[in-house]
This record gives C-alpha cells, sequence and structure tokens, in this order.
C-alpha cells in the first residue's frame, strides 16, 4: 500500500547517508516504529492472547469439557441460529438499498444514507431499550401481540433477532452503495437495451460486479451478528439454555467465577473474529479494487 | 396533466420496489423503535424528567460517562496518528499483520474484550500486577474503564487518518523543505492541518462509540455506584427496576447527545469538503 510512498526517500539514504528532507532520521524512525509496535501489543495482541491463555490454563481437556455443559450448547445453537435469521434479513435490504440509491437519482439520497448509518452511532443498551419499550408485554405493540396471539417478543428469540438486526443493520448497505454508485448505470443500461429483464440485469451483471464487496459485508456484518453483547443482554431476559447466546453465556460463566469456561467460550468467539480479520485482510489484498473506496470503519 | 417526477428518467427498472422496501424496513426497524423511545419520555412530567436528569447518580455517571470516553477518544487521537504514521509511511518486517490487527476491536466481541482485559489488568493479572504494589489500582476503577475504551476507539482514527496521509501529495512536503522548513515544521504546519477533518472525524466517532460503549465496560469498571458507573449501566439498572420511563428518559438524553456528535461529524465532512476539497 505506501509501497510507493516510500520508495523516494529511501533511495535518498541509501547512497550517501544523506537525508532526504521529506523523511525522519533513522533514529527517529526506529522509535516511532518500536513504539507503536509495543502499543499494539499491549493494547491489542495483549487482550487477544489472555484468552487463549486463560482458556487453557488448566489443560485442554478442561478447555472441552466446556462445550460438553447444556447451556454452552444451546448458546452456541442460539447464536448461529440469530445470525443465520438476521444476516440475511440484513442482506436483502442492503442490495434493495444500494439497488435504490446508487442506481438511481432522486432528491435526499445523501439524507437517506445518513438514516441508514443511524444504528451505528446509538448506544446497544439504547437499541435494546427502544424495543422493550415498543414491544414488551406492556406496551401498545407488544401487548397487542402477546394478548391476542401469544406471541412473546421480548425476553424471547424474536427480540434478541430483532436487536441483531439493529445493530448490524448498515453493515451491507454501506459496503455496496459507494462502490455501485462508483460503478454508475453504463452496464445495467447496456443490459436492459439489449433486451435483459430487470432480475437478469441484476444476476448477470450487477451481482457479479459487487460479489466481493458483498461478501465482506456479509463478513462483517456477521462478525458482529455473532458477537453483539449490549442490545441482546438488555432484551434478552437471561433464560438459561433459551434466550442465552453465546456473548451473554460467557458473562454468565464469568459471573459464577467458571473462568475457564467463560474464556473457553470466549476463545471461540475470538477465533471467530480472527477468522473474520483474515479473510478480511485477504478479501482487501486480493479484490481491494473491487471493494468500496474509502471504506470507513466500523 | 403533466406529473413531476420524484425521480430522475432512467431505464433501470425495480426502483418503485427497492425504494419502497428500503424505507418500509427503515421505518420499522430504525425509525418508529427511535421515535417511540421519545413518545415513552413524554408519559414522564416535566418536573419527574428533570428530578430524574438532574439526580446525583445520572450526574455522576454522566460526568464519568463523558469524561472518560473524551480522554479515551484523545488518547486515541495522539496514538492512532502515530500508528497511522509509521504504517503508511514506514516498512518494517510485520507491518502488514499489524495493519490488520487495527481491526480486532471492531471484530472481537466486546464481552470478550472485557473479561480479557478484566484479567490483564487486575490486581493479580499480568499488567495489574506490576501497578499493584505502588498502590495502583487499574480494572475496577475509572483506569480501567478508561482502558477498555481505549482498546474500542483505536480503530476509529487510524482508520480515518491512513486513507488521506496516504493520498497525501509528496510534493507539498518537498516545497515546504525547499523553502527552509524543518521536518517538525513540515510535518505540523504543512500536514496536520490537511489531516485535521480526518482527525476530527476520527475523534468524534472514537467518542461517540465511547459514550454508549457497554460491554467491554461494565467488566472492568467494578459498577460502584457514582463512582465507575457508566451512563449505559444506569439504563440497565432502571430496566432491571422496571423503571421504564427513568430508563427512556436517560436514553433519550443519550440518543439525542450521539445525534448532535452525528450532526457535528457531518458538518466537519462538509467543511473539509470546501477547504481542501476531499472528504
Amino acid at each position: 500500500m505506501s509501497d510507493t510512498a516510500s520508495t523516494l526517500p529511501e533511495l535518498a539514504t541509501y547512497h550517501t547517508g544523506y537525508r532526504s528532507p521529506v523523511t525522519e532520521r533513522p533514529h527517529t524512525r526506529t522509535i516511532l516504529i518500536g513504539l507503536t509496535v509495543l502499543l499494539l501489543c499491549l493494547f491489542l495482541v495483549l487482550p487477544l492472547l489472555s484468552v487463549f491463555v486463560e482458556a487453557f490454563q488448566q489443560g485442554v481437556g478442561k478447555f472441552l469439557e466446556t462445550f460438553s455443559i447444556p447451556d454452552a450448547r444451546s448458546a452456541i445453537w442460539l447464536t448461529l441460529l440469530v445470525a443465520a435469521i438476521a444476516v440475511p434479513f440484513n442482506l436483502v435490504f442492503g442490495i434493495a438499498a444500494a439497488w435504490a440509491i446508487a442506481k438511481h437519482r432522486f432528491p435526499g439520497r445523501a439524507f437517506l444514507i445518513s438514516l441508514i448509518d443511524l444504528p451505528f452511532s446509538v448506544s446497544p443498551v439504547v437499541a435494546g431499550l427502544v424495543y422493550i419499550l415498543l414491544l414488551g408485554t406492556n406496551a401498545p405493540i407488544g401487548g397487542f401481540l402477546y394478548e391476542n396471539f401469544n406471541i412473546r417478543i421480548i425476553f424471547a428469540v424474536p427480540g434478541i433477532v430483532l436487536a441483531t438486526i439493529f445493530v448490524t443493520f448498515p453493515f451491507i448497505a454501506r459496503e455496496l452503495i459507494p462502490l455501485m454508485q462508483d460503478q454508475g448505470t453504463g452496464d445495467e443500461e447496456a443490459a436492459i437495451s439489449l433486451g435483459a429483464t430487470g432480475w437478469q440485469t441484476f444476476w448477470y451483471v450487477t451481482l457479479p460486479n459487487v460479489k466481493w464487496a458483498l461478501l465482506y459485508g456479509v463478513l462483517l456484518c456477521n462478525a458482529r451478528a455473532m458477537g453483539e453483547f449490549g442490545a441482546v443482554a438488555v432484551l434478552s431476559g437471561k433464560l438459561r439454555g433459551e434466550t442465552v447466546t453465546m456473548p451473554l453465556q460467557v458473562e454468565l460463566f464469568y459471573n459464577e467465577y467458571a473462568s475457564v469456561a467463560a474464556f473457553s467460550l470466549a476463545s471461540l468467539l475470538a477465533g471467530l473474529a480472527l477468522v473474520t480479520l483474515i479473510i478480511k485482510s485477504w478479501l482487501e489484498w486480493r479484490f481491494g479494487d473491487q471493494l468500496a473506496t474509502g471504506t470507513r470503519p466500523h | 396533466m403533466k406529473r413531476v417526477a420524484f425521480r430522475q428518467p432512467s431505464v433501470i427498472p425495480g426502483f418503485r420496489l427497492t425504494f419502497s422496501f428500503t424505507i418500509f424496513y427503515l421505518f420499522i426497524i430504525v425509525l418508529i423503535p427511535i421515535a417511540g423511545l421519545y413518545f415513552r419520555t413524554f408519559d414522564l412530567d416535566w418536573n419527574s424528567f428533570v428530578s430524574i436528569v438532574t439526580g446525583p447518580r445520572f450526574i455522576a455517571a454522566l460526568r464519568l460517562s463523558f469524561v472518560t470516553s473524551a480522554v479515551a477518544a484523545l488518547f486515541n487521537v495522539v496514538i492512532g496518528l502515530l500508528i497511522a504514521w509509521v504504517l503508511v509511511r514506514y516498512e518494517f518486517p510485520g507491518r502488514k499483520v499489524m495493519d490488520a490487527i487495527i481491526d480486532l476491536p471492531f471484530a472481537l466481541p466486546t464481552a470478550v474484550a472485557g473479561i480479557a482485559l478484566t484479567a490483564i489488568y487486575a490486581p493479580n493479572g499480568i499488567i495489574g500486577s506490576l501497578f499493584d504494589p505502588f498502590g495502583i489500582r487499574i480494572a475496577y476503577t475509572s483506569l480501567g474503564i478508561w482502558i477498555a475504551l481505549v482498546f474500542i476507539g483505536l480503530p476509529f482514527v487510524v482508520r480515518s487518518v491512513q486513507p488521506v496521509l496516504q493520498d497525501f501529495n509528496r510534493e507539498i512536503e518537498e516545497a515546504a523543505a525547499t523553502l527552509g522548513a524543518r521536518r517538525i515544521q513540515t510535518i505540523t504546519r504543512v500536514m496536520l492541518p490537511t489531516l485535521l477533518p480526518s482527525i476530527l472525524t476520527g475523534f468524534a466517532m472514537a467518542f461517540a462509540r465511547a459514550v454508549g460503549e457497554y460491554g467491554s465496560v461494565i467488566f472492568i469498571a467494578g459498577n460502584i455506584p457514582r463512582q465507575t458507573e457508566i451512563l449505559p449501566l444506569l439504563i440497565v439498572f432502571r430496566l432491571e427496576e422496571f423503571n421504564y420511563p427513568a430508563a427512556a428518559a436517560i436514553a433519550a438524553v443519550m440518543l439525542t447527545v450521539s445525534f448532535l456528535i452525528l450532526l457535528a461529524i457531518n458538518l466537519i465532512q462538509v467543511w473539509s469538503q470546501r477547504r481542501f476539497g476531499l472528504v
């Protein structure tokens, strides 16, 4: 990435020992690099390592024992289930929103994009709370559903799914919208003018153009969906074996001083984070030109 | 009768379907629930709202949340600039791995980060035990909260500064050098002003995230009322007491603040576009 940026001053230092005026002294560089590596190890690598160290501190046997605890197993299943529902919902939304916003011109598009980004700036706890206020059994909509159809949303699985959809809402849309805006509408117009239907255009022209960005968005969306804590904690009710996802089960184990169990389950989530980072870096390295430029972090 | 079109005419189909689905989904999932929160605060009369948001426990949590978040975000600006600079400008073994690991706080579930940080900074942890002999406690104090907020906010400044630094025109630095600027002057007087909008954006995003953060903080915080109790935790306590109006009132305050931060970020971007012609 910075290859082009660093060739010029490097050459200058090689030949004469004379320092290019647009770079720093060698020992300043060494100090800055050392400081960066130290900071990253201290703040990022150490916490990650400590999860695995704590998980295996009493041996592999104890580590594996965690995964035969029924509560841990049902937490893993629930997490997989919630992600399997929430991610496709946001996938369909992301594609629809990107198609409407990037392939057509209408007033207020920028405002619509800001609204889509809104869930990122809402505290997870507040995200959980808004659904309790709307869908709890003593709230207008939730009460109606409970009394007439006996459907519980809050303190049950549907609430967990809803909260997860809320916190992962923008991920896929914000990967697709800038990319599809950059790509313009030329390809689609050509396809239509050659007689393709709308669906054919989407399947054979648009989708192949954005497939890596789509995968990128799904990856980040999934990582957040499986790891969400605050929003889910507020409205799960924490019924063991029923409404407890993996991050919540980690908290329950931890608060019971079942440290090995907590960190063993946590190491599964940390492993997921690592896999996510590896695939993400691979996508950026291999298909960087087919991803949205200037992807903002979140 | 001539109709004024909402969207500009185009041959690409599917606008009505995708646009209405987008709006529908946005309203169901995001806008109606958020509006509902504000409506629930109206259940309170003015006096009880005021007594909630001026109560000593609320004020203490508010101050703790905002001060630690601001200090953590400021610290993130300093180390974020350093990290972005080193990753963009210098070549060293392991640079790509370091670059990839920056995003760890986004990928690692917050509860996992919370228990991991607590394990490290607790009095018997690897780092906590170094400070414990000197009487410095990190976990279960506001220092611990600060550590957690630095962790989750770390990527924001790095990732907002990195692309701008990458695209920075080196000829400008050379021009400054030929005009007699020392290296440090070039960096502080020439480069820093260009980086300022991205620094401010990164700061605002890290700050907003820190104020709302829950999962990574509650494990390390100790959660003592009026001392190490953050604002989101206060909402959770109110909910557990089934005091929904009070929870809604606190959440409404937090939500309004995050809208203001969002507005500030957008204004920074408009300003930087005018000032520098870049996003």
